[in-house]
């Protein structure tokens, strides 16, 4: 991971920031300069005040000189707070972007919560990085140039003092910081199984309460909490400790450069002007160090996020623009000695099939058989390891995914619904589709009634993915969205899957009518499916075979 | 504003074992953040003087305490730091437990999805920023103000006053503004964080739907357009923002100023008028750091609000180590000395007499007049369409849900009798919601009945057909099964709550749909073998829409929107017209014509 305070991926990802983080460190060597001037007119102010005059100018351009500071702070957290806005809406884009160009496939499973999380609140994090921590940053070496040259101007031996001292900030704190990163490190991967810990905990309440668990575990609780609580303490002592001793060092550099120059101004070596000046500016060298270290670790969260963010959006999208013509979903669709690998499984070994148009093929087989595969395959989800999948002669490899799909309506196992109106759901494919015909496809799934028991009809705004409707109804408006495509080629993943046999009965009547006339493919879970199939395919471990079909009704008899 | 609000008082209270500690932290910091203030007068003091070229021995105090302050506010700042976050983090700690303790008491949970879950994790560390980020250095930078305007009186009042007035102005009128500021951008902000954290969700697991429909371009677009406007905004309320911190520098600028001009006016001595100029900027620093308090304290409170409206909903026995069960997570041996002797496993008698369940006022009541009487070592099957209140029964004999009107008994005394540690000895099993813990297949076995032995264990796991997995498995019972169950298959997760029941085996079993997830001959398979796996004597259950396999049981109930349609054995109901038969026709055809198809 990222260690850098400042990735320079940063300037090539998201060059609209460019401009903004060029201002914000011309900001800073601005600020440096307000620093000596406000202390240069203070120590002038003070000095002439020791002889109880009032020195007019002096008082003016301290004024002057605070009021330029003070626009300056404003202007470098607008600017800052710019950058931040303008770098988050960049990665935000990019990587919901990266959903897109890599196609569902890549975002399946755990990505899909960890992008989710990343695009959406993870990224605030880098309000704290570019608002608290990157400004310091350029301060903490803009400001040690200037007040160096200031007091090598005004007094050359305090000046080399503070030169030869001041690098020792950056070491002890390297030195320190590895020491302490370390031991965070390890902290941070125990703590986080903690906090998981009681949340695990607090999820399983309800189970926990079934077993007459829930009290005893109350202790358990307590103890996790309090190993977490050992834990970070050991960690925090540490980074203390490094705090500390960063602290000693500034204050023992000061008191180095302090003392000879109070002998000298008893001595009558110095004016007491100088001698003001440097004791003003001389602990505003080691400041900013020691302030962008210690935020540091508060732009940890900011620093990881970006780092997953630049990291997620920047690897190459599929292999090759596939942009050939598409094939008609009306022709016959042939799989080739297809066979499917995933990191740790083979999903389909050597698939051979050819899929007739106009035929209605039910897929059967135990979970995690490979049934979803296939039809992974012809929706352009999953690209075969080896082999190919041709419709109408055309390697499906080569034709426009996009154009493609058109000829596609798909019904999976668990719909996604959108946080719109149950009208803007059921339109996914197709957002101009007339009233007339929305209602027509909202019929033939079923689904008036659901419609006419929610309080708005159509126009109902759904929850986050779908909140508020049942799995029948769910999966009532999936079927609706297939009718609205209208498309030759259906595919449909267990349909009733979860269902209870009264919304499994009006889904099949849905689904049958939504089979009629097109090629179908249909992942069957329940028997019920399958008695108007005219093929049957078994899937077992990758393979598949052929069954015949036995007439329902003569079984019966 | 500088009262604490309602749920502030809520965690204080809690802190009181630890206001000693506090108290001594706070008072570190401001003792710290004094020592970095006298260290500037001091020196400003020693320098001026040295000016003016007195003998040496004067100066001699006030080297020794330069030398003394530099060195110890490094240290007080490390005591500080150190002292703060061990007593906060002592008072998280009891917050956690006694979160943990409130949501344990409730009988009926509501439903959590898992954002709510973490927020729950995220909003008790607010306690510990309240603490840390806002009280201790408000309180350390009040203290250090008055003590500043104090020692700035004894040189001149005039000075003084003027210091006072730029204290107050950074350390009062600066944190209202931020504070309002705060919480204005936060209103203006929130929806639009909201909205765009949904299009996330939607752009990430909505994924194959949106590319198999061909809308990832416009749902692409419509985030995109939103993110702008987030950002436009987030531009705009910095400007605004940030005049704070921008009025702050100037407040302590001017304050110097103004201090050297009224005490040149008034004539005091030179050297004091740098003492008292260096002295209020650096006052005037510690004051704003109110400015960043105020801002924390703002963000913190609706955090806050939620953790205090669990503390205030905890039962008044809060005191999380009385109950009479301290089994650890898994393993410890169960209690056994303490159990109330009233409840054993088996046998019990439940009676459910005119039952009648409402879940919300003015709703369809879910359950209606319901009648039935379960003897030990009977077996029920509960059948009917999905939403018909099949598991309104569980949850009313599990105690999770209260009749409104009828009565519900175990062994002749009303369940209410009975406390939330007792019931689940004699009822219990496999309900809707089983959770699988990020922990060992053993521990979450364990669950069920800490300390059984490891012959029982593997019998309840192979009745629910999941013993051969185990087997395979590198670890076997240690396989760690991943945040929620999340390394095994539906079916497996299944299984292993199942295993967990039968493991548990109460007196009356509950389950709920206990092969949901199956295949219709595993499903028949693990139906049948969980059935003989229940000891003679234990009575169950069973909650299910499919209807194979229940020939064997007892009697058969069919409820249809809450009220008993049929009921019987499952040879009258095949021979009577009604749901059940027309269901079993159906599912008897289909499934037979399944079987007729394998080979």
């Amino acid at each position: 991971m990222n260690r850098r305070p400042f990735d320079p991926r940063l300037l090539r990802r998201v060059p609209a920031a460019r401009r903004d983080l060029a201002v914000l460190a011309l900001l800073g060597v601005v600020a440096a300069g307000l620093v000596v001037a406000q202390a240069t007119a203070l120590a002038a102010l003070l000095a002439t005040a020791f002889d109880g005059r009032l020195d007019r100018p002096a008082l003016a351009g301290l004024v002057a000189a605070v009021a330029a500071r003070s626009l300056l702070v404003w202007a470098q957290g607008t600017v800052s707070a710019r950058v931040a806005a303008t770098v988050k809406a960049a990665l935000r884009v990019e990587l919901l972007g990266a959903v897109g160009r890599h196609g569902p496939g890549w975002v399946a499973g755990q990505r899909a919560g960890q992008l989710a999380t990343l695009a959406g609140r993870g990224l605030d994090a880098l309000d704290a990085y570019f608002t608290g921590y990157l400004p310091q940053l350029v301060l903490s070496v803009t400001v040690p140039v200037a007040v160096l040259g200031r007091i090598f101007l005004a007094d050359w031996s305090s000046a080399l003092i503070i030169a030869v001292t001041l690098p020792l900030i950056p070491i002890f704190g390297a030195l320190l910081g590895w020491q302490a990163q370390a031991a965070t490190e390890r902290q941070w991967r125990r703590l986080s199984l903690l906090g998981g810990h009681f949340l695990d905990m607090v999820a399983g309440l309800p189970t926990l309460r079934a077993f007459g668990r829930a009290r005893a575990q109350v202790d358990v609780v307590r103890r996790m909490a309090d190993g977490h609580r050992v834990a970070t303490m050991k960690t925090l002592r540490i980074a203390f400790l490094s705090a500390l001793v960063l602290e000693l060092v500034a204050t023992l550099s000061v008191a180095l450069v302090a003392v000879p120059v109070g002998l000298r101004l008893l001595g009558g070596g110095l004016t007491l002007q100088t001698a003001l000046l440097v004791l003003l500016l001389t602990p505003e060298a080691y400041l900013p160090l020691r302030a962008a270290g210690a935020r540091f670790h508060a732009s940890m969260e900011g620093l990881t996020a970006l780092d997953e963010a630049l990291t997620v959006s920047a690897t190459p999208p599929a292999p090759a623009e596939r942009g050939g013509p598409a094939p008609d979903g009306r022709a016959e669709i042939r799989f080739e000695s297809v066979t499917v690998e995933y990191e740790r499984t083979t999903a389909l070994r050597d698939v051979t099939l050819t899929i007739r148009p106009g035929e209605r093929i039910a897929i059967v087989g135990p979970s995690g058989a490979g049934k979803s595969t296939l039809l992974g395959l012809l929706l352009g989800f999953v690209t075969p390891t080896s082999g190919r999948v041709t419709v109408g002669g055309v390697d499906l490899a080569g034709a426009d995914p996009q154009v493609w799909r058109r000829q596609l309506a798909w019904v999976p196992q668990r719909a996604h619904l959108f946080a719109a109106s149950l009208a803007d759901n059921i339109r996914l494919g197709a957002p101009d589709t007339p009233d007339a015909a929305l209602a027509a496809a909202v019929r033939d799934a079923a689904l008036d009634d659901v419609v006419a028991g929610l309080p708005d009809g159509l126009a109902t705004v759904l929850g986050e993915r779908g909140h508020g409707l049942s799995s029948g109804q769910r999966q009532r408006v999936a079927l609706a969205r297939a009718f609205l495509r209208d498309a030759p080629l259906v595919l449909l993943d267990e349909p009733t899957a979860r269902l209870d046999s009264a919304s499994e009965a009006v889904v099949l009547a849905a689904t049958r009518r939504l089979v009629a006339g097109r090629t179908a493919l249909l992942v069957a879970h329940r028997p019920a499916l399958l008695s108007d199939a005219d093929r049957v395919l078994r899937i077992e471990e990758g393979r598949v075979t052929e069954l015949t079909p036995v007439p329902t009704a003569e079984v019966i008899r | 504003m500088i009262a604490a609000t309602r749920p502030e008082r809520a965690v204080l209270r809690l802190a009181r074992p630890y206001l000693n500690r506090l108290l001594g932290a706070g008072l570190l910091a401001a003792v710290t953040e004094f020592a970095g203030l006298a260290l500037m007068a001091t020196a400003t003091w020693l320098l001026m003087s040295a000016a003016g070229r007195p003998p040496l021995d004067r100066l001699t105090v006030a080297i020794v305490a330069v030398r003394a302050l530099a060195v110890s506010r490094g240290v007080f700042r490390y005591t500080e730091r150190l002292a703060g976050h061990d007593a906060v983090l002592r008072l998280v700690t009891d917050v956690r437990t006694r979160v943990f303790a409130a949501l344990a008491a409730r009988r009926a949970p509501e439903q959590r999805t898992g954002d709510a879950l973490s927020r729950l994790v995220s909003d008790v560390e607010a306690v510990q920023d309240l603490l840390l980020r806002v009280l201790v250095p408000a309180s350390a930078a009040a203290l250090v103000s008055v003590v500043a305007v104090g020692a700035a009186a004894l040189i001149s009042p005039a000075a003084a006053g003027t210091l006072a007035v730029g204290l107050l102005v950074a350390g009062v009128a600066l944190p209202a503004l931020a504070t309002a500021l705060t919480r204005r951008a936060a209103a203006e902000v929130a929806p639009l964080r909201g909205a765009l954290a949904a299009d996330a969700v939607d752009l990430t697991h909505g994924a194959a739907d949106l590319a198999a429909f061909g809308a990832t371009g416009s749902a692409l677009a419509a985030a995109g357009q939103r993110t702008a406007r987030l950002a436009r905004l987030e531009r705009r309320l910095a400007a605004t923002g940030f005049a704070v911190d921008a009025a702050g520098v100037l407040v302590a600028g001017l304050s110097a100023a103004a201090v050297v001009f009224v005490a040149l006016a008034r004539d005091v001595d030179g050297v004091l008028v740098g003492v008292l100029a260096v002295g209020t900027l650096a006052a005037v620093e510690v004051a704003l750091a109110l400015v960043g308090a105020a801002r924390q304290r703002t963000q913190l409170s609706a955090g806050l609000t939620r953790v205090a409206a669990l503390l205030d909903a905890a039962p008044t026995d809060t005191t999380p180590t009385a109950g009479p069960t301290e089994a650890t997570a898994a393993g410890a041996a169960p209690g056994g000395e303490e159990t109330p002797a009233a409840v054993s496993t088996a046998p019990h008698h439940v009676r459910f007499s005119d039952v009648t369940v409402r879940y919300r006022e003015g709703a369809a009541p879910a359950l209606v007049g319901f009648d039935l009487d379960l003897p030990a070592g009977r077996r029920v099957a509960v059948v009917g369409p999905s939403g018909a209140g099949k598991s309104t029964i569980a949850a009313v004999l599990t105690g999770s849900v209260r009749p409104e009107a009828g009565r519900v008994t175990l062994d002749g005394r009303d369940l209410s009798a009975y406390s939330a540690q007792e019931l689940p000895r004699a009822v219990g099993g496999l309900l809707a919601e089983a959770y699988v813990f990020h922990a060992s297949v053993r521990d979450n076995l364990l669950l069920g009945r800490a300390g059984a032995s490891d012959d029982e264990v593997a019998a309840a796991t192979a009745a629910a057909g999941l013993l051969d997995w185990v087997r395979e498995q590198p670890d076997g019972w240690d396989t760690v099964v991943g945040e929620e169950g999340g390394q095994l298959s539906g079916g497996q997760r299944q299984r292993l709550a199942l295993a967990r029941a039968l493991l548990a085996a109460p007196g009356v079993l509950v389950l709920d749909e206990p092969t949901e997830g199956l295949d219709p001959a595993a499903a028949d398979a693990v139906l049948a073998s969980t059935l003989a796996a229940t000891p003679p004597g234990h009575s169950v259950l069973l909650i299910s829409h499919r209807l194979s396999g229940l020939a064997g049981l007892d009697e058969i109930v069919v409820l249809d929107a809450g009220r008993v349609v049929q009921r019987g054995r499952h040879a009258d109901l095949v021979a009577t017209p009604g749901w059940y038969r027309d269901q079993w026709r159906l599912q008897e055809a289909a499934e037979r014509g399944y079987f007729a198809l394998t080979p």
